[in-house]
């Protein structure tokens, strides 16, 4: 069975604004589309990035403490609190820390290999942690050691980053040594050499924002406790199951150790799932909003379509009539109306394809976004060819219903 | 006439109400869409002090070594302890403050109220004056406060209320970190949008609740918040922040002239060159002296995200209008008998134009009504959200008027083609089909 294309085009021709509108309607539904689902994947991937951490486990504690105290009290202070914090029935191990994965912020810090450089090799993270560290992050060290808890010291805010060991993400070492043999190497820290004793295989950035995304991954963990006067933040690792208790149990336990202390009752202390759904709320609320849009989009395009066929349709019937008393089939009918459709849509299509990567080369330059790839183009173009044949089939089943006696009929 | 095209209007719009809702409903989404956003963007990008923006400065100046220099690279974003006591010292504005944020524990006197954390402002004197911040009781401090690291402190009203039950707190002792303060100033409701002054505490942060001057905030080791950006030997150590090599203070300038303007960046220029004389900087003199709305432009204040949905908004609105544009030509076109008989009746081409307007401003309105609604409910979505800026997002009498001019304006533009086209009926061929 065969369609003549030539009749549908001249027809069209006689309805040059309708044809424009529906080929315009859908042109810039495809650009906003493609456009707007490359956005939501970006974003779902962005957020469904690894941390390393045994997420499920693990809970966050803000310690603010109140009052005047030297550097060496507030040390003895966080390991008694630490101490206490282990002592939990409900806690597998505890780490002080400056901050940790998805924080949104914390201390960065440019990595050379020679003291003499002038550009830093990378940037990096630095965590603060003990022996306890890797242990309470449940993260994994696939080469080199741990720290032994001798090699754990004290440092005041006063003092310089020297640490004489640190152990470093796999990440940053492959970025360092790409030969893969970082262990036992020396580089540079703002305060001086250090040596890589070991290499954990994944520990994320404090931050996901654009300004840490050159580092993402890039993370050093140095043997110190860093003593804060206003305090500081402890990790814990619940037993599996006992996320919940622990939580409950932890604050209890450190006022009635230490009264002298503020943990904010809204975000001092927090599950690792609530860091993670704060440290990602603009991207979730980013890709639910584009894909509202998406979908409320293709639905005005839809109406839109099956309103014009509609008036189409209504203005044929006598030609319609015709066609059925010299022959045409209902299929025939039916047939017309889809192709006509398809001819308007590939006609939008190709300029909305247009459209689309105009529209993203501008976003590019503008909003710090990537090429769009031709997969979403591709998935918007089908997309809104099955919408646009999805939308005419109710209006073209009316024509094809049409009796062939209308053509008798004048009006 | 105009009723009578209206009712004409009603008539017409009653006879097919899908295709009426529809065009509504389109409408509606895409204005109120478009007012989400833009009142959104209209908010976040607004001028903190509107009247005196223009004569607020931010001076940057290049302290940093050679490490990692490239020539025509924007300066530090801060300025460092020396430089910011230089700049204060000189006295070349009319007014000018240096500041840094910090949280201090506040420790309420009255019995079953817990310690907790406050944010707060170390500043200088003129910092009062200079963003012309209203007080609800007392005063600010004065430069001799400064000096002699005075134990005094300006509240926020909220503060006030929750510790002073609202009452003039002025001379009543304060404890922060076991140290007593007396109460000179409580500030009345005070919220520039955005944080202009220290864009590292979150841009749309509220105010802070405390007020300490510099000096003292330092002899009382309270703890430094925000940004602090080191080189060289800096660790971004809090005790000998002073001296250490690290930029993690912002200088305001107020500068009444366009002059003084011009004299003011000179002044930085030989400064650069002065301390490079020293061998304190060891760079080319560069300086900047953005003014406020600049600065806030440098900083890129407002989120790229709430720029891109309203593009993205009024996309949408775009192809909302592309398709009221079609749905009305079809209806225009179908009642292409009943015109003809108007036109045969003796109606101009230019009565049927305005009746076939008329009704397509019917459909704005009603499009704009419920975008109007539509766009309250988005704003107390957007109010839900979490971000520091969401409790800002409300719709003012501007952006009303703005929703409704739009509305009408845009279904008008689309009501154009199709009533054009509608005009073109010849009547005597519409006359003969009948």
């Amino acid at each position: 069975m065969t369609v003549q294309i030539k009749p549908i085009l001249s027809a069209l021709r006689r309805h040059k604004a309708g044809t424009f509108l529906i080929a315009m309607q859908i042109a810039l539904t495809l650009a906003i589309v493609c456009n707007a689902l490359f956005i939501i994947q970006q974003r779902l991937a962005h957020l469904s990035e690894p941390t390393g951490l045994d997420e499920p486990n693990i809970f966050v504690v803000q310690n603010e403490w109140v009052g005047q105290a030297t550097a060496e009290q507030v040390d003895a202070k966080m390991r008694e609190d630490i101490s206490v914090l282990r002592a939990l029935p409900g806690v597998q191990d505890a780490t002080p820390s400056n901050s940790y994965p998805l924080r949104g912020g914390g201390w960065d810090d440019g990595i050379k290999l020679k003291p003499e450089q002038l550009q830093d090799t990378s940037g990096a993270a630095i965590y603060f942690g003990d022996d306890h560290f890797i242990d309470t992050l449940g993260i994994k060290l696939v080469a080199g050691r741990n720290f032994r808890s001798e090699e754990i010291t004290s440092m005041n805010v006063r003092d310089r980053l020297s640490p004489p060991v640190v152990i470093v993400t796999k990440a940053l070492a492959n970025k360092l040594f790409p030969s893969g043999d970082a262990v036992g190497k020396t580089i540079y820290l703002v305060g001086g050499p250090t040596t890589i004793i070991g290499v954990v295989e994944l520990l994320q950035s404090q931050s996901v924002d654009r300004w840490a995304a050159g580092f993402a991954y890039r993370s050093v963990i140095v043997p110190k406790r860093l003593a804060i006067s206003l305090g500081g933040w402890y990790i814990v690792r619940a037993r599996p199951g006992q996320l919940d208790a622990a939580m409950r149990a932890a604050p209890k336990a450190l006022f009635e150790h230490n009264p002298r202390r503020v943990i904010n009752d809204e975000d001092g202390i927090l599950s690792f799932s609530q860091v993670r759904s704060r440290a990602y709320e603009r991207d979730r609320g980013m890709a639910i909003l584009m894909g509202v849009i998406c979908v409320v989009l293709l639905a005005i395009t839809a109406a839109g379509i099956v309103g014009l066929t509609s008036f189409w349709v209504g203005q044929r019937r006598k030609q319609i009539g015709v066609r059925r008393a010299l022959g045409a089939t209902r299929q025939d009918i039916l047939h017309y109306f889809m192709t006509e459709n398809f001819l308007i849509s590939c006609g939008g299509v190709v300029v909305g394809t247009l459209l689309a990567v105009a529209i993203n080369l501008w976003l590019v330059t503008r909003f710090e976004m990537h090429r769009l790839s031709l997969v979403y183009v591709l998935a918007g173009v089908v997309i809104l060819l099955l919408l646009g044949q999805g939308a005419v089939l109710a209006p073209a089943m009316r024509a094809s219903r049409v009796p062939p006696v209308e053509a008798t009929r004048s009006v | 006439m105009f009723s009578y095209y209206l009712d004409l209007a009603l008539r017409s719009l009653r006879r097919n109400r899908v295709l009426t809702a529809l065009m509504v409903l389109a409408i509606a989404l895409g204005i109120g869409a478009s007012m989400t956003t833009l009142t959104v963007l209209h908010v976040l990008s607004g001028d903190p002090l509107p009247g005196s923006s223009d004569t607020l400065f931010y001076p940057q100046i290049d302290p940093r070594d050679m490490d990692g220099y490239e020539p025509g690279k924007e300066p530090p974003r801060q300025v460092t302890w020396t430089d910011g006591q230089n700049l204060m010292r000189a006295k070349r504005g009319d007014r000018q403050a240096l500041m840094t944020g910090g949280a201090v524990p506040v420790q309420p006197a009255q019995s079953g109220m817990e310690p907790f954390y406050g944010d707060a402002r170390y500043t200088t004197a003129d910092f009062f004056p200079m963003f012309k911040v209203p007080f609800l009781y007392g005063h600010g401090w004065s430069a001799s406060d400064d000096e002699s690291k005075a134990r005094v402190v300006v509240i926020t009203r909220t503060l006030n209320d929750k510790l002073f039950g609202g009452k003039d707190s002025t001379g009543q002792t304060l404890r922060m970190k076991d140290l007593a303060f007396q109460v000179i100033g409580v500030l009345d409701s005070w919220r520039p949008n955005p944080h202009f002054y220290d864009v590292y505490m979150g841009n749309y942060a509220a105010a802070e609740d405390v007020f300490v001057p510099l000096s003292t905030s330092r002899d009382a080791h309270f703890d430094h918040n925000g940004s602090t950006d080191c080189w060289g030997t800096g660790g971004g150590d809090q005790e000998h922040a002073e001296t250490s090599p690290c930029v993690w203070l912002q200088f305001w300038v107020q500068l009444d002239s366009a002059a003084k303007v011009a004299s003011y960046k000179e002044f930085l220029t030989h400064y650069s060159q002065e301390q490079k004389s020293l061998g304190r900087f060891e760079r080319p003199p560069n300086v900047r002296l953005p003014d406020l709305m600049e600065w806030l432009d440098i900083n890129k204040v407002v989120p790229g995200d709430v720029r891109l949905q309203t593009w993205l908004a009024f996309g949408f609105l775009l192809v909302c209008l592309v398709n009221t544009v079609g749905l009305m030509l079809a209806k225009f076109l179908r009642r292409a008998g009943e015109l003809g008989v108007r036109r045969a009746l003796g109606a101009s081409k230019r009565e049927v134009f305005s009746q076939l307007l008329v009704e397509s401003g019917v459909i704005g309105l009603a499009g704009g009504i419920g975008g109007l609604v539509l766009a309250f409910t988005g704003l107390w979505l957007v109010r839900l959200q979490p971000s520091n800026y969401a409790s800002l997002a409300h719709l003012d009498v501007k952006m009303l008027l703005i929703t409704f001019l739009l509305a009408i304006g845009s279904t008008l533009l689309a009501g154009l083609l199709p009533a054009w086209r509608a005009c073109q009926i010849t009547p005597a061929l519409q006359l003969k089909s009948q």
